[in-house]
């Protein structure tokens, strides 16, 4: 038999005044909290704005954009700002071309040729490689790298746009390869079955049917290794030598946007047109990269709408 | 055939129509009546779509209420109804009138957090919290605020007798519950809800899942719960609902684009043996559905 | 005939394909062997009770770098406590409160592009908001929350990630005890997400103790004598100790500055592999 006690009773069950306005309040930090990002971001872009604002009206950003010269402490300074625009796209250009077909292959590999232990330390592997930091990469690259391309190609110097490229380009792999490797993951199994079925081997399968189903996440992973490729900053400014002049081959010292803000912040008088100036490379920086983000994010967001029914 | 036995808000009984089974003696207890369910003309859409559709019903206190029909018809539904548990859904609207005991368990008449406290459910898989077994059973009671050791100890063993599970576990209360077989698992999800001293506990195919030799276990279970609370459960299982439910519902939906009814609700014995309704004959000679 | 040679050819290119790519798999397993090989090997000797304990001298070029590895801690461990809090209430809103709307989307594009801002951004943000504007000046705490805002997406995404794998049975069974959504989530489906967000946190968390840019102009700076004994005082890191040694100390001396990497990046790993494993061993234990 059931014990007595067990019988229902007619406790006063409702919450009380302080356990609802406790709730009330962590129900609002709650919300707050899941807005924050957006505060965020619009701050961000909010206070670059701001600070933009004295080197947009007094050198105009035309001015600035087209400017060939980057003199900042010469009176009065030339602040433009093309070639560390051309600097960043040089490096960059280089990293994408050792990321984007290493990168790729390496995810198919992983991917469709690789399974157990393979793939699960391959995958360690890329996230070790996504971990090490920045300046670590660029004192490797400082004692490997800077003497390398100095003797191959006989140069004065080692510290060119190539020597940054390769070191960022090999930064970049970890992303490419790992939301590349997602994206054709996420290419449901039957498309390959049907593929296989008709009598297709496993490569034909990839190229034929697999890589195009899962191209737009490949082209989402590239948009993010070029983020990353256009956003990194220590390993570069150890790197690159830092010429702000305009370049005229990847075997000469370039100087980037972000090794430019990196460099001269610290120097420079708060609230001066310098001081201006860099804010607005920050600006162009953050302009670049949202625009490369949002065309990632559209992107895999319709590739996942896709697979999922 | 409508039971229409209503309570009024002052608590005063009265009968609207000759009512029928074995839950009659359970009337002239009605004063202090504990865990009594009485719906009328309830309706419940999810988004535009109505699916079911003027549902009246007595569900007596302490005695066995079986909801069956066909796959789809809304007994699910129904059932969360009687806990508020559609409204953690969203976008589901429950119309008509549900009252527990006489009292309105709708909109802001109720506070659903107390309704639960008040009416217990056990799930068709079992879902115990990734805690200890201890944890489990506790959970219900240090949500009502009960933190004296003494008394959760005495709440754990209580519910985990009238679960008929304490003497398998009483050795080891601090086991992982995930390290339990699935009936096990179940029968500390009935323990967990009689924890709460629930008036009522709704059973949503409890033992679907299961081994038949769980699903016996689970059926002995609700035997001896019967005579204390209040329980409705939804089956599949025509022999399971024939041999523990006092009262038997049918609700049925006669085509796609239709809600729900309710078809006939009265004694278990005479549904089974003798039902009014040709459908309800059709279902349980397993005619169709 | 003709369909043997194709089969055949299709096999040779099956081959040649999973060459191809096995090298290009092959060459970055080698970068990463290489990476931690080189480390070791220039690092491994100035690992000694004296480079861990002791204070550097000669502007980094002698002694230890035991004031740098705390200036790190401390300031990992003050970005943790913005971070976590902050972030598990977010991911909290997005996985259990959030509608469906366009202002969810929109906050979700915001995560991600917040994950790509480039990190010398944030340190300008840092700069201007946290140094300037709140007046914090450069500090241990505006450098920590400047590392804040780097960090909190990662630590978000972790955490509705976790959320969503708990099924939604567990969630009724508690509110069907009478639990509100709160308790619920506190109570049941929080613990049971914890290994997924503290494994991603500490991801997260990982690399911003390895960022240099973002403390750059906000906090940290290339020598101190004391360690940092306030909020606001300034730190040294070790990100920012082997940049500076490598671009603006002659004659830096190598064996310190890559004892230093290896301290970092062993120091990284180690707490990244740690949470790793415990996640893996918590996942073998509870499967829904
Ligand atoms: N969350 C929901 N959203 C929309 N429609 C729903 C939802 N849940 C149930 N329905 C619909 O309501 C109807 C009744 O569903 P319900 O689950 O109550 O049936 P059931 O009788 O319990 O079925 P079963 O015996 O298969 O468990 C079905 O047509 C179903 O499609
Ligand atoms: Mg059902």
């Amino acid at each position: 038999m059931t014990p007595a006690s067990l019988t229902p009773n007619r406790r006063r069950l409702g919450r009380t005044v302080t356990t609802r306005a406790a709730e009330a309040v962590l129900r609002a930090l709650i919300y707050i909290c899941g807005w924050l990002c957006i505060v965020i971001l619009l701050a961000i872009a909010a206070f670059l704005v701001y600070n933009s604002v004295r080197s947009l009206r007094e050198a105009g950003l035309t001015t600035m954009l087209s400017g060939m010269q980057w003199y900042p402490t010469s009176d009065p300074g030339r602040f433009g700002l093309a070639p560390l625009v051309v600097g960043s796209l040089l490096v960059t250009a280089v990293a994408l071309a050792l990321a984007v077909p290493v990168g790729i292959a390496a995810a198919v590999y992983i991917s469709e040729f690789s399974g157990g232990a393979v793939k699960e330390v391959s995958k360690s592997v890329i996230e070790f490689l996504a971990a090490v930091p920045s300046v670590v990469y660029g004192l490797i690259g400082v004692a490997v790298l800077i003497p390398a391309v100095k003797d191959s190609f006989g140069l004065s110097s080692g510290m060119t746009a190539l020597t940054g490229g390769i070191v960022l380009g090999i930064m970049s792999i970890p992303t490419v390869i790992s939301i590349s490797e997602d994206a054709l993951h996420a290419v449901p199994v039957e498309l390959r079955q049907g593929s296989a079925a008709l009598g297709n081997t496993r490569w034909q399968t990839t190229y034929k049917v697999t890589v195009p189903a899962a191209s737009s996440g490949i082209f989402a992973s590239v948009m993010l290794g070029l983020g990353r490729a256009i956003g990194e900053t220590m390993a570069v400014l150890m790197l690159t030598g830092n010429a702000a002049v305009m370049p005229h081959g990847v075997l000469e010292s370039v100087r980037t946007m972000t090794g430019t803000i990196a460099a001269e912040m610290g120097e420079v008088v708060q609230g001066g047109l310098h001081y201006s100036v860099l804010f607005t490379v920050g600006l162009v920086l953050f302009a670049i990269t949202f625009g490369i983000n949002l065309a990632a994010d559209l992107v895999l967001e319709r590739q996942q709408r896709r697979w999922r029914r | 055939m409508v039971t229409a036995v209503r309570i009024a808000p002052d608590g005063t009984l009265s009968l609207e129509a000759p009512y029928v089974g074995e839950a009659k003696r359970s009337l002239a207890e009605v004063a202090d009546i504990q865990g009594s369910f009485t719906l009328s003309d309830v309706s419940v859409a999810y988004g535009r779509e109505v699916v079911i559709e003027g549902v009246d019903l007595f569900i007596p206190p302490r005695a066995v209420t079986a909801l069956i029909g066909p796959s789809g018809c809304g007994k699910s539904t129904l059932l969360r109804c009687l806990n508020r548990m559609n409204d953690e859904l969203g976008n589901v609207h429950v119309q008509g009138e549900i009252s527990l005991d006489g009292q309105s368990i709708m909109g802001r008449a109720m506070d659903p957090v107390e309704l639960r406290m008040r009416v217990g459910q056990v799930f068709q898989r079992p879902n115990p919290f990734p805690m200890s077994i201890y944890d489990n059973v506790a959970y219900g009671p240090r949500t009502q605020g009960i933190r004296r050791r003494s008394e959760l100890d005495s709440l754990v063993e209580e519910s985990l007798k009238g679960a008929a599970l304490w003497e398998e576990v009483r050795k080891n209360l601090k086991k992982h519950a995930f390290e339990l077989s699935g009936g096990q698992q179940q029968r500390l999800c009935i323990a967990r809800a009689l924890a709460t001293k629930p008036e009522v506990i709704l059973m949503d195919e409890p033992a679907s899942a299961l081994d038949p030799i769980s699903t016996q276990q689970i059926e002995d279970t609700i035997a001896e719960l019967r005579s204390s609370v209040t329980i409705v459960i939804v089956t599949h299982n025509m022999q399971q609902a024939a041999r523990i439910s006092d009262q038997t519902a049918f609700m049925l939906r006669e085509s796609l684009d239709t809600p729900a009814h309710l078809i006939e609700v009265g004694d278990t014995k005479k549904i089974f043996t003798n039902p009014d309704d040709r459908r309800t004959e059709s279902y349980i000679t397993g005619r169709f559905g | 005939m003709t369909r043997l040679t194709r089969a055949r050819r299709a096999r040779a290119t099956e081959q040649l394909a999973r060459v191809v790519t096995g090298l290009a798999a092959a060459a970055v397993v080698g970068a990463a062997v290489f990476v931690v090989a080189y480390i070791v090997k220039n690092g491994a000797g100035a690992l000694d009770v004296g480079f861990l304990t002791g204070a550097p001298r000669d502007r980094g070029r002698a002694g230890g770098i035991f004031p740098i590895i705390m200036g790190t801690i401390y300031v990992t461990v003050a970005t943790a406590a913005f971070t976590l809090p902050v972030g598990v209430l977010a991911g909290v809103y997005l996985s259990e409160y959030a509608p469906r709307t366009f202002a969810t989307r929109a906050i979700k594009l915001a995560i991600t592009n917040m994950a790509g801002v480039p990190s010398i951004v944030y340190g300008l943000f840092g700069l201007a908001a946290f140094v300037l504007t709140a007046g914090l000046g450069r500090s241990l705490i505006a450098s920590a929350l400047t590392l804040t805002c780097m960090t909190l997406p990662v630590v978000i995404t972790a955490t509705e990630e976790a959320l969503r794998q708990i099924p939604t049975d567990l969630r009724h069974a508690a509110l069907a005890l009478g639990a509100t959504k709160l308790r619920t989530i506190r109570t049941v489906v929080l613990p049971a997400a914890a290994p997924g967000i503290i494994t991603g946190s500490i991801l997260g968390l990982a690399r911003a103790a390895g960022e240099t840019a973002p403390i750059l102009f906000t906090g940290a700076v290339f020598q101190m004598r004391r360690l940092p004994d306030s909020p606001l005082s300034q730190f040294m890191s070790l990100p920012y100790h082997i940049y500076a040694q490598v671009t603006s100390v002659p004659g830096w001396n190598r064996t310190l500055v890559w004892g230093t990497a290896l301290v970092l990046v062993g120091g990284v790993s180690i707490i990244s592999v740690a949470a790793a494993v415990w996640r893996s061993i918590r996942r073998r234990k509870v499967t829904w």
